[in-house]
């Protein structure tokens, strides 16, 4: 395969930027929650999830039927985080902390956009030939 | 697109801190309305927030990603409003036109104390939804700009 597909070309960042706003929508829900009674709050291991999703792209051809599916199988579970504090009402958010993911997974978001952003300018330049 | 799901989900938030700051200006507005008799007599209203489950059951055949995401909520709603069951406060006032045969007016069960905490809270947990959106608001604005 030639190395000017988006596949190949654009590495990792696609799915990172996916995850990163996947994850924003999970921490954006525990913050919404923040006062709901016995609400836990929830997250997902998320270099897991990445490690699962690059691998999912090295699962094995099956040619024949008779053929054994290399599938990767990773648990993609919500899990529930431990909280510092927890409130009498049964609810699990630290609101700091949970701002503070939030806020990390933002830039880290935005460190994916630069990367990916990059990489699309390598290809304008590669396909310009100046 | 999760990123505008945050939007959805910041404006639930919003919404029901609104209803709380709603419910504590009613409380601390009707803190004297006093009547003579129990039943006639105002009661502190609190909301009661619950998590919003998304809608979308549908998940079968779907990616793995979006799997996970089905099993987040859809933010906050509001449930109902509620009146508090704390004993309401008499006091002997013969001169006041509400007052009852023996005497008595009925106050509300409100405490302003609390009232003031929660006004508080919810004033800072609807700064923290606006925040929230400000947030993937820049992060949607950034996106659009790819490969420019």
């Amino acid at each position: 395969m030639s190395a000017l597909s988006f596949k190949n070309s654009l590495g990792i960042h696609p799915q990172t930027m996916q995850l990163r706003a996947a994850r924003a929508e999970v921490l954006a829900n525990n913050l919404a929650n923040a006062d709901t009674p016995n609400f836990k709050a929830r997250d997902f291991d998320f270099n897991a999830m990445l490690d699962a999703e690059s691998r999912r792209s090295l699962e094995m051809n099956a040619t024949d039927q008779r053929h054994l599916r290399g599938n990767v199988n990773t648990d993609s579970e919500l899990m529930y985080r431990n909280p510092y504090q927890p409130a009498i009402d049964g609810n699990t958010v630290d609101t700091q902390m949970e701002q503070s993911f939030y806020t990390e997974n933002a830039l880290r978001y935005n460190a994916s956009f630069e990367f990916l952003n990059s990489k699309f300018k390598g290809l304008k330049n590669a396909i310009k030939g100046q | 697109m999760s990123l505008t799901n945050v939007f959805n989900i910041a404006g639930t938030g919003m919404n029901a801190q609104s209803i709380r700051l709603n419910t504590t200006a009613s409380n601390i507005a009707n803190a004297e309305t006093v009547s003579s008799s129990i039943e006639e007599t105002y009661k502190a209203r609190k909301p009661w927030f619950q998590v919003l489950e998304k809608q979308w059951k549908d998940v079968d055949g779907l990616d793995r990603k979006l799997d996970v995401r089905s099993q987040v909520g859809d933010g906050v709603k509001v449930a109902g409003i509620v009146e508090s069951d704390a004993p309401l406060k008499k006091r002997f006032e013969p001169h006041h036109p509400a007052a009852d045969e023996e005497g008595y007016v009925t106050y509300p069960n409100v405490n302003v104390v609390e009232e003031m905490t929660d006004m508080m809270s919810s004033s800072r947990s609807y700064q923290m939804n606006v925040e929230m959106m400000n947030t993937a608001k820049r992060m949607l604005q950034r996106t659009l700009t790819l490969g420019q």
